[in-house]
């Protein structure tokens, strides 16, 4: 009976540390891996917005949060990338999140060029409805790329709406919501580019 | 009367792939089976990421099998299981990064799926491992084929295509492999969406009945 006790105790007992063994070596042997993985995708989809030719800083080590829950969608810092050539600030690239898409958050990456125009835009996470929200990917459609070149006076602030609202951004049929909140989204980012430039690119890397 | 090895493995194979498919006859692991077939390769990437646990798991608690007692033997499944998912998921994130972006939201999901502890309870648990592995390689298959076919009538009806984005999982040169079988085609919501992944499973179920009664002598 003892016998039994201690053996069931003891089974139980090296289970659980050949389990949390097992994952805390593989999780501590493959990290640094892991962490070089996420860096190099990280890069190409920044790489994405801004072409490589454009700046020559290390970006994703350049990089500063923000926190405006109004403008950059989220109570969370938003991480920021600053691309720089010679020194000089040629782009940012926000990480930010519009809020109100059909299904909750949409996350992006908003680049824009140090004279307020869009770089780019690429949804990189959603939970739009697949065939109806879904069309903000750049994979399933161009839509995303109708973004590039415009700037906060191109077109000016009753433009930045989709069309059916009155802008010149298209929406999607039988889905409005989705796109709607987008295009706030990244007029909202310009806005805060707009107000807060100088402190972008001024302060150091954190 | 003992089976020779063979016959061992005929039927193993059979049960896991037809007579007891999980995901059409014993109708366990339907939440992962639910959620991400819509289309085939999502259905063949979990169906993959699946059978790796299920050899993984079969082939660790096969060999354990001596050692554990009977009466903690579900507590050192769900350990063991849960250990070797989280494995798989670390190293598929370090090793195939590109693969993990895909799977990646799938393999926490295989926890959830009662076929693997099934698995271990039912067949692992009892047998050597050289047929556990088998078992564990054969279940895993039988759910793929579950999966990559619930997938293809949703992918078809849905969105009129068959294997999109094939490139996620076999690289740039894959990319070919879609097929668009209705130009354009609307899409079809119902297909895509929840209640479509219950349909084509009742259709899919109904259709192996069918085939069953068709074969079987009356
Ligand atoms: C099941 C279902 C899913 C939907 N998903 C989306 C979606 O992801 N994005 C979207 O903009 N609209 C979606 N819609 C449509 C919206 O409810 C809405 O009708 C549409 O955006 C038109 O908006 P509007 O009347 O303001 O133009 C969905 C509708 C249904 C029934």
């Amino acid at each position: 009976m003892v016998k039994q006790i201690i053996k069931v105790v003891l089974v139980l007992t090296l289970s659980t540390i050949l389990g949390t063994g097992m994952v805390v070596f593989s999780y501590q042997w493959t990290l640094p891996r892991i962490i070089a993985n996420e860096r190099m995708t990280l890069l190409s989809s920044l790489n994405v917005i801004i072409d490589k030719e454009h700046y020559d800083n290390d970006l994703t080590n350049d990089v500063r949060h923000f926190v405006d829950s109004d403008l950059l969608g989220t109570t969370e810092p938003v991480m920021v990338y600053r691309a720089r050539k010679n020194g000089q600030p040629v782009a940012a690239v926000f990480n930010s999140v519009a809020p109100d898409g059909y299904n909750g958050n949409i996350y992006l990456l908003i680049g824009i060029y140090l004279d307020g125009r869009v770089a780019g835009v690429r949804v990189t996470a959603h939970q739009e409805t697949p065939a109806l929200g879904d069309k903000i990917e750049a994979k399933r459609s161009p839509w995303i790329l109708g973004f590039a070149g415009h700037s906060l006076t191109d077109p000016l602030e009753t433009g930045w709406k989709v069309k059916k609202d009155g802008g010149i951004f298209d929406q999607f049929t039988g889905a409005t919501i989705t796109p709607r909140s987008v295009v706030k989204a990244v007029r909202n980012n310009l806005v805060f580019f707009q107000q807060h430039r100088q402190q972008i690119f001024e302060t150091p890397a954190q | 009367m003992p089976q020779s090895i063979t016959s061992q493995y005929i039927e193993i194979t059979q049960d896991a792939l037809w007579r007891k498919n999980v995901g059409f006859v014993q109708l366990i692991g339907l939440c992962p089976l639910m959620a991400v077939t819509s289309t085939v390769i999502n259905g063949l990437g979990l169906g993959i990421a699946t059978m790796l646990t299920l050899i993984a798991t079969n082939t660790v608690i096969s060999l354990m099998r001596g050692v554990i007692p009977d009466e903690v033997r579900l507590p050192v499944f769900v350990i063991l299981i849960a250990a070797i998912v989280t494995v798989i998921e670390v190293f598929t994130k370090a090793f195939y990064y590109d693969l993990y972006l895909i799977l990646g939201i799938y393999i926490p999901l295989i926890v959830t799926n009662c076929a693997v502890i099934g698995r271990a309870e039912a067949f692992a648990f009892k047998n050597p491992v050289g047929q556990a592995i088998l078992d564990g390689f054969m279940t895993g298959m039988g759910f793929t084929v579950a999966l990559v076919l619930l997938g293809g009538i949703r992918e078809l009806l849905g969105y009129g295509t068959l294997f999109s984005q094939a490139e996620l999982m076999f690289g740039e040169s894959a990319r070919v492999l879609t097929v668009t079988v209705f130009e354009h085609y609307r899409g079809f919501l119902l297909a895509i969406l929840p209640p479509g992944a219950f349909f084509g499973l009742a259709l899919l179920i109904a259709t192996k009945n069918w085939l069953d009664r068709q074969a079987s002598p009356r």
